[in-house]
């Protein structure tokens, strides 16, 4: 389970988060939607600790992510991220892109890392592509062997900041595709996005951020179908 | 011209011309390397931004890129050795040159590292990585491709510098060139000789670093 406590967090004078307040359970699919600069991204870096925080805690399975003493680099193992950039490492062939983790991370023996690079890949639909460098793959392809890489460390949570939103149009389906098999196979997921359609169709909840705050949050009948606050309803019918 | 070539002094002494040309490569190979090693900490230094470590790390950039590479030299050598500190030839040109690749190499790695996305640092960190296995595995290798060209100079230049060893008594190439010019009078001869040496090398070092290149570098590309 992830618990967010009334988190706040700042860049310098600017306050980004206000206090913000989230469970997501084992196995929910959440979707995070709002206004550019409403600090989506922010929080997504708050939970693996990737960004520090001002204020409040970050709780995953109970391990204080900004504790002291807290190991970030295990913790992370459990925490997969896919960003809006997919950030393949281009030095690499595919394969090597996902299996290096599980080896250097995780020690998997060099057989055993590929073994699972090979199995990850074939999952998002790349398993022709094992010896293909990222340079040589579209857009759509290299956020899937993003996604792929992500989940060879077998994480219990998965979070994506806006994959498809630098994607041609013509390359969203088949990342969201993606997403919803791994909805469908019962990840733990948060899901920053813009596509809102999708958020509807595959989530348990849905939260609508504004300046820093939770707006509103509830099931996505109820936020994207009937949302009770003016500013939610604004920023959908902006989006539509 | 009443000039007459005699070139037979400088067959003979070809063993020696081109020993000594092996330790110019020697040295300029060693002085590459230990570039190499402090250039990276250099600009890691610089990129660091910690106002304590910064200063020194840009003074020794500053001292190198902008000071005749002459100088260096003798700083090594008559410079220290005013305070007592007697360095032999060969260790007072190492560490000139390492000094001076480093000075240049740290400000190529510092525009490198700029060129790499830092969302590369973010992706590697998400993985559990540590910092370490970023910067070995991810960011570095990287790094080392965008520079390869630029470094390739530096390493030619270094090569081309050693020569300034010969000043500080060092019996590199040029050194011994001299020294044999001077007992044989064939000073045209054994420096014509020597000219083509430095260029076999030059040509050299430029092939393996084609090889090198081939071997790590040409994958991931287009
Ligand atoms: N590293 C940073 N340094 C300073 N300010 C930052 C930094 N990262 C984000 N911000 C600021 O924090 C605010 C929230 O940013 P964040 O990226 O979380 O928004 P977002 O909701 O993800 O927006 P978008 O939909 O555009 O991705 C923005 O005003 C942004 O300019
Ligand atoms: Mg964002």
């Amino acid at each position: 389970m992830i618990e967010i406590n009334n988190v706040s967090k700042s860049f310098g004078s600017l306050e980004v988060l206000k206090g913000i307040d989230l469970k997501v359970e084992k196995g929910e699919v959440l979707s995070v939607i709002g206004a550019s600069g409403s600090g989506k991204s922010t929080l997504l870096y708050c939970i693996n600790a990737l960004e520090p925080i001002q204020g409040g805690e970050i709780r995953v399975d109970g391990i204080d992510v900004h504790g002291a003493k807290t190991d970030v680099n295990k913790l992370r193992r459990h925490i997969g991220m896919v960003f809006q950039q997919w950030n393949s490492f281009p030095h690499m062939t595919t394969l090597e892109n996902v299996a290096l983790a599980p080896r250097i991370v995780l020690g998997k023996t060099k057989a055993e890392a590929r073994e699972i690079a090979a199995r990850q890949l074939d999952h998002v639909g790349l398993g022709d592509k094992l010896d293909t460098y990222p340079t040589n793959m579209s857009g759509g392809q290299q956020q899937r062997l993003a996604i792929a890489r992500a989940l060879a460390m077998e994480p219990d949570y998965m979070l994506f900041d806006e994959v498809t939103s630098a994607l041609d149009p013509e390359l969203v389906g088949e990342v969201l595709d993606t997403l919803k098999m791994l909805s469908e196979e019962g990840m733990t997921m948060i899901l920053v996005t813009h596509e809102i359609p999708f958020a509807r169709d595959v989530s348990d909840r849905v939260a609508f951020f504004r300046q820093g705050v939770i707006e509103e949050i509830g099931p996505p009948s109820q936020v994207i179908g009937d949302p009770t606050s003016e500013h939610t309803k604004q920023f959908l019918s902006n989006v539509r | 011209m009443d000039y007459t070539f005699h070139w037979r002094p400088v067959w003979k002494r070809l063993p020696e011309l081109i020993e000594a040309g092996l330790l110019t490569m020697e040295v300029a190979v060693l002085a590459m390397l230990l570039g190499i090693v402090l250039g990276m900490m250099l600009a890691f230094i610089r990129m660091s931004g910690r106002r304590e470590l910064t200063w020194f790390a840009t003074t020794w950039i500053e001292t190198a890129r902008n000071t005749p590479a002459l100088l260096q030299l003798f700083f090594f050598g008559f410079g220290l050795g005013a305070f007592g500190v007697h360095l032999s030839p060969y260790v007072i040109v190492l560490c000139a040159l390492s000094f001076n690749n480093a000075g240049y190499l740290a400000e190529t790695f510092r525009g490198g590292f700029q060129a790499v996305p830092d969302t590369q640092v973010r992706a590697a960190r998400s993985l559990g990585m540590t910092w370490g296995q970023t910067y070995s595995r991810i960011i570095i290798p990287q790094v080392l491709k965008i520079v390869y060209h630029p470094m390739t100079n530096q390493m030619v230049w270094s090569v081309l510098m050693s020569s300034l060893g010969m000043l500080v008594g060092f019996r590199e190439l040029s050194g011994e060139t001299q020294f044999a010019a001077s007992q044989t009078f064939r000073v045209f001869e054994f420096f014509a000789i020597t000219a083509v040496i430095y260029y076999v090398i030059v040509k050299l070092i430029l092939g393996g670093s084609f090889l090198i290149h081939w071997k790590f570098f040409r994958k991931g590309e287009g």
